[in-house]
Formats: C-alpha cells, structure tokens, sequence
C-alpha cells in the first residue's frame, strides 16, 4: 500500500448525512470484478439520472471539482453494509481522503486497508470547511503528519486512531504483520483447546 | 453528536463513567479478553477467531488469497453459506440471470477449493446467515464471531462477540484465522418493564436507534440489559442485536442464560451430552460484573415503547406509529433540517403528516432481522382469514424455518391473504437477486436499512415488526397493529388451513 503523508488536492464538498455505503456503491454493481474498477459506479444513483445522464446538481459532476481526491461530507459518513466496495468505489474514483465528524465502523477500517484516510473533525469545523468549498475554494490540504486540514482560509485539526495513522503513514499490510506472531498464535490455539473443549463445532452424523 | 430525534421521552442517559473506577469486567469484556492472542503497545489486539461464516460477497477475499497464493487456515471454523444471491423463487440455477448465477458458482468453486462447509441450494439447512448459525448451533456463548456482514452482531444474541468485517479482514481471518482489533467503548441499553402486547424487539431496537441516533453507538460494544430484554426469547434477542449496526455499534450481546441454553440444547452442531453440561456451566459465568463500569448508560422503560415505523431515509427517523412525520420547519439545527427535508422528499411523505396517512404498495417479509419462525408466525396472526390490500414477498430466513411454519399451517394464511410464500435468502431486503421494489414504490418491510435505493433503484422502504407490516398488508397503509389484534385462541382457531 502507498504511504500518506500530505495531499494538497481538488475537494469536493458533499453536504449530506448519513452518506451509507448503499448509496455510496449499489448493490447491483457488486458482480463486478475489482479489475474492472469500482470508479464508474460511485455514488451512481446521486451522479446519474434514470437514463444515465449525468445530473448537472451533483456536485461530483461540476466540472470544476474533477479530479477530485478529497471528500468532505456530514456526519455518519460509510455507515451501513459491510461492502468494502463502498471503499474501492471511492479510492477506484480517485480519493484519498474523506473529511467527516463520523464514520461507520466498519467503513473506516475498511478505508485504512485500502490507504483511503477517514478523517473526523467535529461538526462546526466540518460546517466551516463545507462553507469555504461551497464558497468557491477549490482544493483542500491534509496533512496527516500534524493532523490539520486547510482549505481556503479555514485550518482546523482532525482525529484518526494512531493506530491507523501510523498503518497509513507507513502504508503497511496486517498480513505480513500477523504471520510474525505465528508461534504464538498456534500457542494461543493449543491452549483455548484445552481451556474450551466446547468450542469447535460438532458434526453430528446424519 | 446531536440531539436525539425523536422519543427522547422515554429514556434517560447517565453521563460518561469514569474509567478505572471498578475492577469489574463487562460481558464483553470478559468474551474480549479471552481470545486476545497479542496485546500491541498501541492498544490493537490480535485476536482469536472461533467462527467465520461467508456468503457470495466473500469472492473479493478470496482473490486476495489467490493473489498470494495462500491457504485457509482453519477450513474446520469456516462456513460458507449461499444467501445473498439466491433465487427465491426457484432454486434451478440454470434459469436465472447469469452474472447472479456466477456469484453462486464462485462461492461453490472457493469452498470446494478450500474444503469448507458449504450450505449450498441443495442443503436442507440453507438460509440467511445470521439466522443459519444460531440454528445450527454453530453460534455459541463466548465465541468470537465474524463475517463480512455488517448484520454479524445478530449473533451477539448469545453472548457471543460477533461483529462484521470487510473483504481485506476477511482475507487475514481466512489465512490467519485472527484479526487486529482495538477494544472499543463498552455501552449499556438497559430496557426494564414489560412490552405491551403487539410490541416487539423490532420496535424495542427502532426505539432505540430513533433515541441515540444512526451513529449513537459508533466506537461501542453494546450490551443489552434489564428485564424486558430476559424477557425476550431468542428469536427476539437475536433481532434486537441484529439492529446494533444500525444505531452504530459494531457488535451488541445479550449474556446468556436458561433461554440461551434451551435453544441451544440438541442444536445440530452444539456440544452435546457431557460437553454440553460443561459448556453450560462456563456460558453461564458469562455476565457482567455488579461492580463493572460502562463508558455510556441508555435506559428505555418497556411500557413506553409502542409500534415503531420509519418515515425517513435512515434507521434513526423512526417514530411510534400514533405519531406525524416531523415538519423541518420547526427544526433549529440546519443539518438536521436539511436532513429531515431531504428524507421526506424522497419518501415522498408532507411535513407532519400522519404516519397512518402512508399508503404502501407492497410488503416483503423477511431478512436476517425479522424471519425467524416467531417473526412469521407473529405476521400470520394478524393475516390469519385476512386479505393484503397489496402484493407482497415472505421469504421464511432457512428453509428449516420454512418447513416449520409449513408443519404449522402458516403458508396457507398468506397465501390465502395473496402474498407470495417463497424460499429462503437476502431477497427483498438488499435485491441483489432480483427481487427487487419497483421505482417509486413503497414498501412495508420487516427490513433492517430504509437507505435511499436499498430495495431497489428509486424504492421507498417502511421498517416495522412483522406483525406491522401484516397490518399494513390488510388496511393498505401504515396502522397500527393493535387494532388487528385478536385473541391468541381465536387467531389460533382462523390460523388453522
Ligand atoms: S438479509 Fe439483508 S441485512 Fe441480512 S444478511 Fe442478507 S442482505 Fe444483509
């Protein structure tokens, strides 16, 4: 995974609540395979009419934010379903950051193993940075080192878990990572078994 | 966070209690600890996994693991289950779409792969995850449970941990059969009293996510509590915990106890004989110390609680069904009206409209929430010698559950009333298999999510108990299900076929 440390970027305000990972990728888009990229189908349903055109109120069409990397929404952003195609969508799309005051559980750690930064800034600053992008302020800056985000005259701190800013610092991988506890793992196992005899599922014959 | 929407009458919210106080472990705690395998200096703990169900969304995952060329660690832990493309109507996979068709196969050809169980089509015990495990007794007290399935905390139900994961978790569960996690904030929702008759779990949780809002446990483990949660049976618990992801919490957990123990006895993958007795007596150590301290205390008194409904476009725009849909005018926080606008503008639903005004065009009955046999059972009660007013889906949550209610007459009262007795899966609850609300059309739903589209492109969708939505069948619009209500022995006598 590609280290974050600072993205001075196009961003795109999205002034809405509750932004759930059903809106974020639709379900029927779901067969698809990841190689194909998720990009196309982000946010489809707010992007695009019935026929599938392009609707001129959806601030992701304004031609002015393309390119954008960073998102800035209201609160409960990524709430809902488990999808982490909701994440690849986004990252497919080109972001690399989503500003919120929330985030669903799942979604946000679903972002972290995918190098997406889900960034929590209380409710006022995120009205304030709402207010300057809606305001004509094209690009936002993050830093992830310092934990501030600017865009135009507005710089306020933002909160991540230290635990996953330092995975997305670093770009790491859990994998590689949980291998190194190997030993301890199956120590772990050996000695649940005794502890728990219960525990593994029983196959009844029939 | 802001205020609460709602129904913030009937609870009251001690403050955040300090930490360290009490040397008492929670629930959760006890259940967390016990499989922690590492301890980070940073806080993240690499934890044990004892079950981990999949279903056809998994295929993401396992291209990770093909991409590595790496094997299942414990095919003996691992479940494959076929749900959330499954046709309902049929279960002759050559007649259906293809590339739905290709989401089976995939899951089919990764489980032969890897030599997993697979609860496939064919299988008798075949149906929605959530309501699978717990019936295969494949769900046990103290277990740490995971699946790519934000609805995993249904198995919470049992005290065990059970959350959802995404697809890059669930590969490093599939190859390492552990996961990095931090101990989140512990919760208590104590609900004490009785429920009056009609009211449910589904309207004990709605209650609870219209109190704390959409993301009111984000960050928490929830526990359920108090006397009217003992009170409930396990299908009850088992939907109220399922709704845990909807008010934000990852995972929420009912300690077990004899209700627990009952359903579990003879289960076909249970512990059974002496192993069973053994079981019994650690599961029931499983409870929360007197002197255990929560970071957030919510209190609901039961006998407040009526039938809830949604009007909105989130799980937290819920109100009792005596009430009016809110007027956003008269609301101070502009994100909140703005919200509130919105919602109502896609719900197509005037400011302060009554909630019985709603007309619907169609019901489904079923999903992970709301399918089990007393959720049917509780819905044939109000359909027994009745006719829907609109057409409609039940789709039973396993085929177990479907030929219970078959045994028990319950597909003659909705095919009677004119609804559609299908087979078990997702279904109309997320529509990737076809089954799908048409655009613009508004349905009653036994559902977990109201999101914009969920049903189906353009769908409007009313969350509410079974027995709601079978009244809302009847009358043709949102009611009140307690006015359908009838003598326990008098439906009994019209339920028979
Ligand atoms: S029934 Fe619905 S919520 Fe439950 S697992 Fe299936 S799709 Fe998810």
């Amino acid at each position: 995974m590609k280290p974050f440390t600072t993205l001075e970027a196009v961003a795109c305000p999205l002034p809405l609540t509750n932004v759930d990972t059903d809106q974020l990728i639709a379900a029927r888009f779901m067969k698809r395979s990841r190689a194909d990229g998720y990009g196309g189908y982000l946010l489809y349903d707010m992007r695009f009419d019935e026929s599938g055109a392009p609707r001129a109120d959806c601030v992701l069409n304004d031609p002015a934010r393309q390119g954008a990397e960073i998102l800035v929404a209201r609160r409960n952003f990524g709430s809902g379903s488990s999808r982490e195609a909701a994440v690849y969508a986004l990252v497919d799309y080109g972001f690399s950051c989503v500003i919120a005051p929330s985030f669903g559980d799942i979604f946000a750690s679903n972002a972290v193993n995918n190098g997406l930064l889900p960034a929590i800034v209380t409710e006022p600053d995120c009205e304030a940075l709402l207010a300057e992008l809606m305001q004509g302020a094209r690009t936002a800056k993050v830093d992830l080192e310092a934990l501030t985000v600017e865009a135009g005259g507005v710089a306020v701190p933002f909160s991540i878990d230290p635990v996953w800013r330092t995975k997305l610092l670093n770009g790491w991988d859990d994998i590689d990572l949980t291998k190194s506890h190997a030993a301890a793992i199956s120590a772990h196992m050996a000695a649940d078994h005794a502890a728990r005899p219960w525990m593994l599922p029983q196959r009844r014959p029939g | 966070m802001p205020a609460p929407r709602i129904a913030g009458l009937y609870s009251r919210e001690f403050g955040v209690a300090p930490q360290g106080a009490s040397s008492g472990r929670t629930l959760f705690d006890k259940v967390f600890d016990s499989h922690v395998v590492v301890r980070g200096d940073d806080g993240q703990c690499l934890l044990a996994i004892d079950r981990h169900f999949l279903h056809e969304g998994s295929f993401h995952a396992f291209n990770k693991l093909k991409e590595r060329d790496a094997e299942v660690s414990r095919p003996d832990l691992t479940f494959g289950i076929e749900d959330h493309y499954v046709p309902t109507r049929t279960r002759d996979l050559s007649t259906i779409d293809p590339a739905v068709r290709s989401m089976i196969e995939q899951l089919r050809d990764n489980s032969a792969r890897h030599s997993l169980r697979l609860f496939d089509l064919a299988d008798p015990g075949q149906g929605i995850v959530h309501v699978v495990g717990p019936e295969q007794g494949l769900t046990l007290p103290g277990l740490m449970v995971v699946c790519g399935d934000s609805h995993t905390a249904t198995h919470g139900a049992f005290g065990a941990l059970a959350f959802g994961i995404g697809a890059s978790e669930v590969a490093h569960v599939l190859i390492t059969q552990t996961l990095w996690q931090k101990k989140p904030k512990r919760m208590r929702i104590t609900v004490d009293g009785t429920l009056a008759p009609g009211v449910s779990a589904k309207d004990m949780a709605l209650s609870i996510i219209a109190r704390i809002g959409a993301d009111g446990a984000s960050g928490h483990a929830i526990e359920y509590a108090g006397s009217a949660v003992r009170g409930l049976s396990m299908e009850g618990r088992l939907t109220l915990c399922n709704l845990s992801i909807e008010a934000g919490g990852r995972c929420g957990m009912v300690a077990p106890d004899g209700t627990t123990i009952d359903y579990l006895r003879d289960r076909p993958y249970a512990p059974q004989g002496a192993l069973f007795d053994r079981a019994t007596r650690d599961w029931l150590a499983l409870n929360t110390d007197a002197d255990a301290v929560f970071d957030r205390e919510v209190v609901l008194d039961a006998g407040e609680i009526a039938p809830v409904v949604t009007w909105g476009t989130s799980p937290e725009d819920a109100a009792p069904i005596t009430g009016s849909a809110p007027d956003p005018a008269t609301i101070a926080d502009p994100a909140r009206a703005a919200q509130v606008r919105d919602a109502l503008d896609y719900m197509d639903i005037r400011p302060g409209q009554n909630l019985t005004d709603i007309r619907i065009d169609r019901v489904f009955i079923g999903s992970c929430t709301n399918s089990r046999i007393e959720d049917i059972r509780a819905a044939a009660a109000i359909l027994a010698g009745r006719k829907s007013r609109v057409p409609g889906l039940v789709s039973p949550g396993s085929m177990q559950v479907k030929r219970q209610a078959e045994q028990e007459g319950l597909d003659h009262i909705f095919r009677d009333a004119g609804l559609e007795w299908v087979d078990a899966g997702c279904s109309m609850c997320v529509g990737m298999n076809g089954d799908l609300v048409p655009p613009g059309e508004r349905c009653a739903s036994t559902t977990n999510r109201n999101f914009r589209g969920r049903q189906g492109p353009g769908s409007r969708t009313h969350l509410m108990s079974p027995a709601m939505v079978a009244a809302a069948a009847v009358t043709g619009h949102l009611t009140d299900m307690r006015l359908l209500m009838r003598e326990p022995a008098q439906a009994e006598a019209e339920a028979r076929p």
